[in-house]
């Protein structure tokens, strides 16, 4: 049987080649439970999941939840306001706090970059980073490798364009690093105050221009306008940027005919992506979150499920 | 009398000597003869063997934060300057940004009175250019400068007018006070908190471009060029900054230059695993960034080496790493992590000392950082040669916030002498 030799889920730099399709295998087995009329079996019953959301999300964390329940794990939630965090506990204490209480995973949201590998490095407990700063979400890459699979086939050998702000997407992040891995070429475009410097160390190629960018693509995935972590002065205004960024029917003719679209959500409607194209049969956007849970369903049960305690014990004393 | 005898002298005017004997009578060096010459009589001579040993001026740390008064949690007179006497050094220059920070005549006598009644390391306490260290009215020289300070310096807080800072030259040349220039464009750093390239675009963390540095940099040194003025950089970090300061010194201009020894012993990649005690201000910079500084230590553009010692105490640092401090402790690794460079070939041995004792001193208009007869017996006995792991308990400071820890060191010092007597000796 292959193995998951991981504690911790905490981006997809750690991940090799194998580690990765066996998460989508995985995924592939667990996608049918969802469809069922009974949607739950057993596998995780008895073990305790940590929902512990320091930062907004009604999808992730609902995903999660559905996840971890569908395998019948016990979940348990806690958010920023009502956590003793704004009562001044560190991450550091709460984690602590929480080990306590011995769960088998906490799935971690934070504004700051590298929060989960700070909890990590505190509990016992194996940590999935469900989003940390602008640094990585993992567990939406996988899924958006996991879509692109089922409706392309393969990974390798597609040309992929990843349109939008780059410098403050997590989601980016780590899309161009498993998209990468798995032998996808991957092209970023966006406003050029938006592109950080040093892309090239994801091994991406940067055409500044969108309608240049999406050019013979088989994937175009568009980001979301994070208006809440716009700082200041990246971008005019939305009619600008929606103007000369935005995908519509017609800038996406240049892609390849069978192109399809995706989009991590929520979209921001008319901004990022027309309307039309949003609900067009190429939008893969409700797959995505109907994946979302098989995905994680996946990751949970790698982590924590089957036989796993040998290789987490050896990682631990490892490390 | 002390008769420290068979070490090699160190001495930043006079080179190295080999194998000499120092003789110190009520504090002050009155024979350096050499082996085997000093003939001892009498039974009242105490007697220390230096063999393998280097001996050198007692070095002096320009660029310290001894966070008293106000943080007292992180570092206190006390600690600092026992660490201080550890770390080599007899002498050291804190920073005003403490709380309240030190911009008035009361709290620059309080710091001495502190440092006195703690009995350590002397402190030249810097006071800050303006007011509440805020930008805009500038402070008291005249009444600092009587009641001891050495320089001024707002660091931690760049001076963002460059009207203001223009001032503080021409005021402070008038005064005999050095002004030390925290370079850094706030509005152009922002709310970064790492080095801006190839690591923080990969680990996901705002970047603080080099650019912020130089722009500043290059200020200070239009401003000497205009007034005439001396002006200080501090904790010069980019290949920018390195030739700013040069073409500046080529030009003759009033600009002289520290860099720590992060600068030139760590890039940015020591954050890659979130290490907050790598983070520091101005932030670990590329590789090129730190052959840069090595170039400019070797050829004489950056004229000393500080630690910038930082403590912060795990409150600050245990915790996400967009929210923890800027900071991390020196006083103890400076020395070392110096020497390294030694035996790297960037630096000669008494250009190495030199750094870290005589030019600091010249620059804030101090006596020391040489060994002649008639030398205040202010010195340190060096072991070059030992190989340790840097370890949490070895750490005297309040705060244990460095990314050395851990880490194998070669060279350490052995004993610090202040006025002819031992002040500290360590455990090994």
């Amino acid at each position: 049987m292959r193995k998951f030799n991981h504690k911790d889920l905490l981006g997809m730099g750690q991940l090799s080649v194998d580690d990765i399709q066996l998460i989508l295998d995985t995924a592939d087995s667990f996608k049918d439970i969802s469809s069922r009329e009974i949607k739950k079996v057993p596998t995780l019953r008895g073990k305790s999941i940590v929902n512990f959301f320091y930062e907004a999300s009604t999808r992730t964390r609902t995903s999660f939840e559905v996840a971890a329940k569908r395998l019948s794990a016990d979940t348990f939630s806690l958010s920023a306001s009502t956590s003793s965090m704004v009562k001044g506990e560190t991450l550091i204490d709460t984690g602590r706090n929480l080990q306590a209480m011995s769960p088998d995973v906490i799935v971690i949201r934070h504004s700051s970059s590298g929060a989960p590998h700070l909890l990590a490095k505190g509990v016992k407990a194996c940590v999935v980073n469900a989003g940390d700063g602008i640094n990585e979400h993992p567990t939406q890459a996988l899924l958006d490798l996991y879509t692109i699979r089922e409706r392309k086939g393969r990974i390798r050998g597609l040309n992929i364009a990843i349109i939008g702000d780059i410098a403050h997407s997590r989601v980016a992040r780590s899309n161009m690093i498993g998209l990468t891995k798995m032998g996808a070429r991957v092209t970023i475009g966006g406003p050029p105050t938006m592109i950080p410097l040093g892309m090239e160390a994801f091994g991406v190629e940067v055409v500044p221009d969108p309608r240049e960018a999406i050019g013979d693509k088989d994937v175009v995935m568009m980001l979301r306008i994070q208006l809440e972590r716009q700082r200041r002065t990246l971008f005019p205004s939305l009619r600008e940027y929606s103007a000369a960024f935005g995908l519509d029917s017609e800038a996406l003719k240049s892609a390849k005919p069978d192109c399809v679209i995706m989009h991590p959500g929520p979209i921001n409607r008319g901004v990022e992506i027309s309307s039309e194209l949003a609900d067009s049969p190429a939008s893969l956007i409700l797959d995505q979150v109907a994946n979302g849970v098989a995905v994680r369903m996946a990751i949970l049960y790698l982590l924590i499920g089957g036989s796993k305690a040998d290789a987490v014990d050896k990682e631990r004393a490892a490390g | 009398m002390l008769w420290i005898k068979n070490g090699q002298l160190v001495d930043p005017v006079q080179g190295v000597i080999e194998q000499v004997d120092l003789i110190i009578e009520e504090g002050v060096v009155t024979h350096l003869p050499p082996r085997g010459v000093f003939k001892p009589e009498g039974d009242q001579i105490e007697v220390i063997d230096a063999a393998g040993k280097m001996i050198v001026p007692g070095l002096l740390d320009m660029h310290v934060h001894l966070r008293e008064p106000g943080f007292e949690y992180k570092e206190t007179i006390a600690t600092g300057t026992l660490a201080a006497l550890a770390g080599g050094f007899t002498g050291l220059a804190c920073m005003p940004n403490t709380a309240p920070p030190n911009d008035c005549r009361a709290v620059t006598e309080f710091i001495l009175k502190k440092a006195e009644m703690a009995g350590f390391a002397k402190v030249y306490p810097i006071a800050a250019i303006s007011v509440g260290q805020k930008g805009e009215v500038l402070t008291e020289f005249g009444d600092l400068k009587e009641a001891g300070a050495v320089a001024v310096s707002d660091d931690g807080f760049p001076v963002a007018s460059s009207e203001l800072m223009r001032r503080a030259l021409e005021y402070g040349r008038y005064h005999g006070l050095m002004v030390i220039s925290h370079s850094e464009d706030r509005t152009l750093s922002g709310d970064g908190v790492m080095h801006e390239g190839v690591v923080s675009t990969r680990i996901g963390l705002a970047g603080i471009p080099d650019a912020a540095e130089d722009i500043m940099v290059y200020r200070e040194i239009s401003l000497a060029r205009l007034t005439g003025c001396p002006v200080h950089i501090a904790h010069v970090s980019t290949a920018n900054s390195v030739e700013l300061i040069r073409r500046a010194k080529e030009e003759n201009l009033p600009v002289t230059a520290e860099t720590a020894p992060h600068y030139f012993s760590l890039d940015h990649n020591a954050l890659r695993g979130y290490d907050t005690n790598a983070k520091v201000n101005p932030p670990l910079r590329a590789l090129k960034d730190v052959s840069a500084i090595k170039r400019g230590l070797a050829d004489g553009v950056i004229d000393a080496i500080a630690s910038d010692h930082a403590p912060h105490s795990i409150l600050e640092k245990e915790i996400e790493f967009d929210k923890a401090a800027f900071g991390l402790i020196g006083l103890q690794t400076t020395l070392p992590l110096t020497l390294a460079l030694v035996r790297e070939g960037v630096l000669g041995l008494p250009e190495a000392i030199a750094k870290l004792s005589l030019r600091p001193s010249r620059i804030l208009g101090l006596e020391g950082g040489q060994l002649k007869v008639g030398s205040i017996a202010d010195l340190a006995v060096i072991d070059p040669d030992i190989e340790y792991e840097f370890k949490a308990a070895d750490v005297l400071s309040k705060s244990k916030n460095s990314p050395f820890i851990g880490k194998v060191l070669k060279g350490r010092n052995d004993l610090t002498l202040m006025g002819g007597k031992v002040v500290w000796r360590s455990m090994s």
